[in-house]
């Protein structure tokens, strides 16, 4: 339970970016979350780590940029993204230049993190 | 305790939307509380009123309006999700001049608002599907 009474929320993507619609439903759900002033932070997770590849480019397939989205998360005062760090390593993403800051956490740190909200919201 | 469920699973594929009704029923015949079923993304075409299956094989939609038919449980389907999927209610067919309705009116077309409403007022939310 966060400080406030509230119920806190981490919202886990698994999926990679485009290959179906769960990234776009999930990143909706934070935003719809944070603009009712309602706790949430973000985890990416496996596969979902693509979702901060620099340089995408949604628009070829004709789809939105989910980069961009992800970039839109400090607007919301969504100032905590974590990240997958043994999938970083296994897709070789480029984390420095993703499109918002995140914190890397090891299997050990996911575990306690998951452990600490009231909510886990999987896409 | 307080269950409400996300449904991310198209009633077509897997077996995760069956897998949420069950859950539903199991909840409420357990004495527990069910605030919402909230319907995202392909979860949405569990609305679809038109869908016909052959006669051997379960019509996922059964399940889903004796469930609100019997306990009053809420449905919601998300309105983004749902226009994409062509799941529309009187009012978004009118608003979208299109024919008629295609989704179950026993389902409520609504926003993300009403899931993170289920989220601040429940003990427990689970995900079914993604």
């Amino acid at each position: 339970m966060a400080a406030n009474g509230k119920k806190s929320m981490l919202i886990v993507l698994r999926h990679s970016p485009y290959g179906s619609s769960l990234a776009k439903a999930g990143l909706d759900t934070v935003l719809a979350t944070a603009a009712f002033s309602q706790p949430v932070d973000l985890l990416l997770l496996g596969d979902g780590v693509l979702q901060l590849q620099p340089d995408q480019d949604g628009h070829r397939i004709g789809q939105k940029n989910v980069g961009r989205q992800l970039s839109s998360l400090p607007l919301y005062d969504i100032n905590h993204v974590y990240v997958d760090a043994e999938a970083v390593t296994r897709y070789n993403v480029d984390i420095s230049r993703a499109p918002v800051d995140t914190r890397m956490l090891d299997k050990e740190e996911l575990h306690q993190l998951m452990a600490g909200y009231d909510h886990l919201l999987g896409f | 305790m307080i269950y409400s469920l996300l449904v991310l699973s198209s009633p077509i594929s897997g077996h995760g939307s069956r897998n949420a009704a069950e859950f539903a029923q199991c909840v409420i015949a357990r004495g527990h509380s069910l605030h919402r079923v909230f319907f995202l993304d392909t979860g949405t075409l569990a609305s679809a009123a038109n869908c016909v299956f052959p006669q051997d094989e379960a019509d996922p939609l059964r399940t889903w309006v004796a469930l609100a038919e019997q306990h009053a449980v809420e449905l919601v389907i998300c309105v983004s999700s749902a226009l994409k999927h062509g799941m529309l209610d009187q009012v978004e067919a009118a608003r979208h001049e299109r024919p008629g309705p295609t989704a179950n009116p026993i389902f409520t077309v609504s926003g993300l608002g009403q899931l993170v409403d289920a989220c601040a007022n429940s003990d427990r939310l689970i995900t079914f599907g993604g």
